[in-house]
């Protein structure tokens, strides 16, 4: 590392440049203060998470391929399952990949920054998510299990119906993953504002980065909000304060207000990184520019504001009055015209573009059309009267994991082999990672398809069992989600071939469509990067 | 290169070297994580299967983390280069974001007030919706409440005079200021103590007043405590000389926390003692 000479003679009290060969495993991985170790530890994280999480999906699957009990012994065996499901998935795959993954290694490669702004600060957010997941685990485990639903509405969850302390572990399991996204959206911000290199105002930072600043302020701003919601079920459940309990004067609703100021910013949270990821891969095998760049960027800042209140579309069906209902579902839909911009500037971004077909571009195209199926059943659920129709159907199952099972993930997918040769220097075998797209494509749309048609025909979510009338599409989708399963054993196949490759990739290995500052860096990138800045004009 | 990808770059090497503090390898974060989950279990199971031995070496540990972890970073304050003008402008932005995600922290529980106080009705099985609840006698709000009010008031003056005693390089000031601030804190958090012995209401099984007022004065209260210590730091640091003119963001950073403490009290006076007050209880 050449840039190791730069640092003598610059006033350093002591040898903080140190190359990483010099440290012990310990050093390097458990205390360690390096965005790139880091991001490393929370794409494995997230991984392990996301297996757990489909694994869980799996045994849901096989429960509904046929009216009848399959799989669960009980009721509340089938609700702890629901419960671990979407947890998992949300605080424990897809926002470490993408948000603590992505953007601890991207951040400051993309801005010019050496690291991140608070080093240590960056590995308590990673590893306070193993004492979480261990919590989450618990809520499985532990009794009977924590099964009120990743939404955790009482009365529901409260000591009565979720008894025993399966379910305090996963609201501590919550506490801890809080912490850690709040720390994690500290250190982003500070970082953004901070540590841009010469040259770099905001108007020219590239729309992954907007996408975490605008993702961190969501995080920042809500989190704390779930916070006190959770603590205050935590003292209803444990201590004996009536916040949620009518017989002591609370009120239920309340959880559901204070849940969802939290629970709607973090569907964006979950998203918006996607986005940023999406608009570099779009460009870069488009060979142009991204059409729009401040229209993208400020897209995103406003659906960040919007999002913050339209929260009561979660609770069309909870007896608010008509006019709180008119207002929540008008500004819902407000959301859809910066949503709008988005996709109609990717397509912009391709239209006579040079557009090469590799497998990330594969899954950013993917992504659109996905994407773009669940934005449009949003706006349908966004409508006070229908959503009194499917409220808590199939039909809402269908359009949230669009735009999040599918959106989202196919957006983690699309980073991962987009980046996966900057981060390890190795390149991901084409024809696996295209097959690897196809099989996921196909394997989640039979899944959720069919479950707009179930949720349509009244199917509830959350039940266990079912009449024999939803047959028929339960089988299709569970052959869909079979189909997914097996695309992600592929995935671990290609991780193998990945990393067992002898190819060594060139600093920038797509060519000229890849115009951020990640590109001008080696694959892999010097343990340290920028140790002299560079200058952006 | 492409030269028109967003918003037309062009990347050179501007020959500056990196002004940040690349952080040396540390065993704190996930020491800390650990101690902080073991803390948080040790909860459940004290709660639930009444063994606190786990809450305790929780809270030890993470006593011990917080001790090495900032005995560290004000050892690294202390050397030279490696806390540069923009490593201390990164800090400035980190306390601004820690204390904006703290107001949102207090807005849950305001919310939980509002919630109840603006709409009672919505509160099923009351025929005659009231806020606060029938029965319930509250605090007379010009009693201690308003002590309270004023004693830290005046501590947000005694920490600008600190401040200001650091500014014009008068340690004595600064040293005076702090302390009063300090004892302020204290005074602060006892006549509260004393307050939540007179209650007219009971936390467990008191139904939602006792509920909303405890949690949200309680956690206030446990903010004054973090702000009072980490002031009793600052006045240890200022002993020590660790302050100049020019650098004691240590100082700022707990001169802040302290305000926000205190602008949140004045949400509290003014809306749940004052605006939310019922029936007074007298003793």
């Amino acid at each position: 590392m050449s840039a190791q000479d730069h640092a003598a003679g610059h006033g350093h009290g002591h040898d903080d440049h140190h190359h990483h060969a010099e440290l012990s495993f310990a050093q390097r991985w458990l205390f360690s203060t390096n965005h790139k170790d880091i991001g490393t530890l929370y794409i494995i994280f997230g991984l392990i998470g996301g297996i757990c999480g489909l694994i869980i999906s799996v045994l849901m699957r096989m429960e509904l391929q046929s009216p009848g009990m399959q799989v669960f012994s009980s009721g509340q065996a089938w609700n702890a399952a629901i419960t671990s499901h979407g947890l998992l998935m949300i605080f424990f795959s897809v926002m470490p990949v993408l948000i603590g993954g992505f953007g601890n290694w991207f951040i400051p490669l993309m801005i010019g920054a050496p690291d991140m702004a608070f080093p240590r600060l960056n590995n308590i957010s990673f590893w306070l998510l193993v004492p979480a997941f261990a919590l989450i685990m618990a809520g499985q485990f532990v009794g009977s299990g924590a099964g009120p639903g990743w939404t955790l509405y009482p009365p529901l969850s409260n000591a009565t119906y979720q008894s025993g302390p399966a379910l305090d572990f996963v609201l501590f399991a919550l506490h801890l993953a809080g912490i850690s996204s709040l720390l994690g959206a500290i250190n982003f911000i500070t970082t953004i504002f901070n540590m841009r290199a010469p040259g770099m105002t905001l108007h020219k930072m590239p729309l992954f980065i907007w996408a975490m600043l605008v993702t961190a302020f969501l995080l920042l701003l809500s989190v704390p909000v779930l916070a006190g919601a959770i603590t205050m079920l935590i003292t209803d459940r444990n201590f004996g304060t009536a916040f949620f309990e009518p017989s002591g004067g609370g009120d239920p609703v309340l959880f559901q207000h204070l849940f969802w100021f939290f629970g709607h910013p973090e569907v964006y949270i979950m998203i918006l990184p996607a986005f940023g990821v999406i608009s570099h891969i779009i460009s870069t095998f488009s060979r142009k520019p991204v059409f729009g760049y401040l229209g993208m960027a400020y897209a995103m800042v406003a659906i960040g504001v919007v999002g913050f209140v339209v929260w009561a579309h979660h609770m069309f069906i909870s007896g608010m009055d008509v006019d709180t209902r008119a207002y929540f579902m008008a500004a819902t839909m407000i959301i859809a015209v910066p949503t709008g911009i988005k996709i109609f500037s990717w397509i912009a971004t391709m239209w006579g573009g040079s557009i090469e077909m590799k497998t990330p571009m594969l899954w950013a195209v993917g992504f659109i059309f996905v994407f773009t199926l669940g934005g449009v059943t949003g706006v349908v659920l966004a409508n006070a009267g229908i959503d009194q129709y499917v409220h808590n159907t199939y039909y809402v199952i269908a359009h949230f994991h669009y735009v999040l099972s599918l959106g989202a993930v196919f957006g983690i997918f699309a980073g991962f082999y987009y980046w996966i040769g900057k981060m390890s220097g190795r390149q991901y075998p084409e024809q696996l990672g295209k097959l690897h797209f196809w099989m996921t494509f196909v394997g989640v749309n039979l899944t959720f398809f069919p479950m707009h048609f179930l949720g349509l025909a009244g199917m509830p979510r959350r039940y266990v069992d079912y009449p024999d009338a939803f047959a028929g599409w339960n089988m299709v989708a569970s052959i869909g989600a079979y189909i997914g399963a097996a695309s992600m054993v592929l995935f671990l196949y290609v991780i193998y071939r990945t990393f067992t490759s002898k190819e060594r990739l060139a600093d920038n290995y797509w060519g000229e469509g890849a115009t951020t500052l990640e590109w001008t860096q080696s694959s892999p990138p010097a343990f340290h990067t920028y140790e002299v800045l560079p200058r952006i004009r | 290169m492409s030269s028109d990808s967003h918003g037309a770059t062009s990347i050179t090497s501007s020959g500056l070297k990196q002004p940040y503090h690349l952080v040396d390898p540390s065993p704190w974060p996930i020491i800390g994580a650990f101690t902080g989950g073991a803390t948080l279990t040790g909860i459940v199971l004290a709660a639930h299967y009444h063994s606190w031995w786990m809450l305790i070496l929780g809270l030890i540990g993470t006593l011990v983390v917080m001790y090495g972890w900032w005995r560290d970073v004000l050892k690294e304050s202390s050397t030279p280069g490696l806390h540069s003008t923009i490593v201390r402008l990164g800090l400035r932005y980190g306390v601004i974001m820690f204390i904006a995600s703290e107001v949102m922290f207090f807005v849950g529980f305001f919310w939980a007030f509002f919630h109840f106080a603006l709409y009672p009705e919505h509160v099923l099985g009351v025929v005659n919706p009231t806020w606060p609840p029938p029965g319930v006698l509250t605090f007379d709000p010009w009693g201690l409440p308003f002590l309270n009010t004023m004693i830290l008031l005046l501590s947000g003056t005694t920490v600008t005079w600190a401040h200001h005693g650091i500014l014009h390089n008068d340690r004595k000031a600064l040293i005076q200021g702090l302390t009063i601030t300090v004892v302020l804190g204290l005074l602060f958090t006892c006549l509260q103590a004393w307050e939540y012995s007179l209650a007219p209401f009971k936390f467990f099984g008191g139904g939602v007043y006792p509920a909303v007022f405890f949690l949200a004065t309680g956690f206030h209260g446990f903010h004054v405590i973090i702000g009072t210590i980490f002031l009793a730091v600052c006045l240890l640091r200022a002993t020590k000389g660790h302050f100049t003119a020019e650098r004691h963001f240590g100082f700022e950073a707990a001169a802040w926390y302290w305000h926000f403490v205190d602008v949140v009290w004045l949400f509290l006076f003014i809306c749940v003692y004052w605006w939310g007050a019922g029936e007074i209880a007298h003793h």
